[in-house]
């Protein structure tokens, strides 16, 4: 190689680290961004009490044969507060979508008088009490929710609440995918 | 009085105790015997919070944190390896929870990668003080070129 165009080695090197790390900072890109360990995969295997009726179960076996959102929320998480009327208004909009809750380390009386009061958008609901549940789906924190379709596989994980840019933005054009 | 000389340093040391609490929650635990508790303390050393992303479950307030150090002592309880149990968690929430990421294709450049610069950089700066070092080198005068050098240091008319 000519020796001139050998000078320009480090400034090449230069400009593509420069590149990668802006790159890294652009616009959009979430550092607190980790993707889901279960994407693509089967629904955790799991059977859990019924939030409504203690003595009766949900198991993972239900989620099959349709499009399923999974929300894990609970009373004492301000942003599922938050989230709420929108899931109220997504269930009622949307009756194709079957909408499972699942109450997040919470008290289930607590839980029952939360939906009493504000309405309830699910489907299925069913309890986690010590959050055993929530590990199995790699969660942090609620509120969180899975799209899960006809064969049991998820599909996607939202780490946050759903409001309608969320939906508009990236569900709505995944549900076009899977259906 | 003397006593009020000491006030100062003891406020300091006062102080510098209370630090210590302000990093990992103190849980109160037991366990079945000191390896089980010395795997224990180094596997949350080595995972990372899923929520706090910057932390070790070992350093970490989140409820999550908890939770998975909940479960990691109920693992090592049942007699799970620590192999079984790093499984476990990049099952759930994949390698990025792990602060030692694992050798594979995918992190060999994460592993290599600085020490194949620093080799790189190293062959380039030798390559360079060599190519430097090329110039003639004068060396010492012979008699001759001293007594040349001489007149013409001392002729001012050459000026």
């Amino acid at each position: 190689m000519n020796t001139r165009l050998k000078l320009f080695i480090p400034a090449v090197f230069f400009l593509a680290m420069l590149g990668l790390l802006l790159f890294g900072l652009s616009d959009g890109r979430d550092p607190n961004h980790v993707p889901s360990a279960l994407a693509n995969r089967p629904v955790p295997e799991f059977t859990r009490p019924d939030l409504f009726d203690p003595a009766a179960t949900v198991s993972s076996l239900q989620l099959r044969g349709g499009i399923f959102l999974v929300n894990y929320w609970a009373t004492w998480c301000p942003p599922c507060h938050a989230e709420h009327p929108y899931l109220v208004d997504i269930s009622k909009r949307a009756p194709e979508i079957t909408l499972v809750g699942i109450n997040y380390q919470d008290d289930p009386e607590l839980a029952r008088e939360f939906l009493a009061e504000r309405g309830n958008p699910f489907d299925i609901s069913l309890v986690d009490a010590d959050g055993s549940l929530g590990i199995d789906f790699g969660i942090t924190a609620p509120p969180e929710t899975f799209l899960v379709d006809s064969s049991g596989t998820i599909r996607y994980r939202h780490v946050g609440m759903i409001d309608h840019r969320v939906w508009t933005e990236t569900f709505e054009p995944l549900l076009a995918q899977i259906q | 009085m003397k006593t009020l000389r000491y006030v100062p340093m003891m406020l300091l040391a006062f102080l510098l105790l209370g630090s210590a609490y302000a990093a990992a929650p103190i849980e109160d635990l037991t366990f079945a015997s000191a390896e089980e508790e010395a795997r224990y303390n180094k596997l949350i050393a080595e995972l990372r919070c899923p929520k706090c992303l910057n932390s070790n479950l070992a350093g970490s307030d989140a409820p999550i944190a908890a939770s998975l150090r909940a479960e990691i002592r109920e693992q090592l309880a049942e007699g799970r390896s620590d192999a079984e149990i790093i499984e476990f968690m990049t099952a759930r929430y994949g390698e990025f929870v792990l602060y030692r990421p694992r050798l594979s294709a995918g992190t060999a450049l994460l592993w290599f990668g600085p020490l194949a610069l620093l080799i790189a950089g190293f062959f380039i700066l030798r390559r360079m003080l060599i190519l430097q070092r090329g110039e003639p080198d004068p060396g010492t005068l012979s008699a001759e070129e001293q007594r040349k050098l001489q007149v013409l240091l001392n002729d001012k008319n050459a000026r």
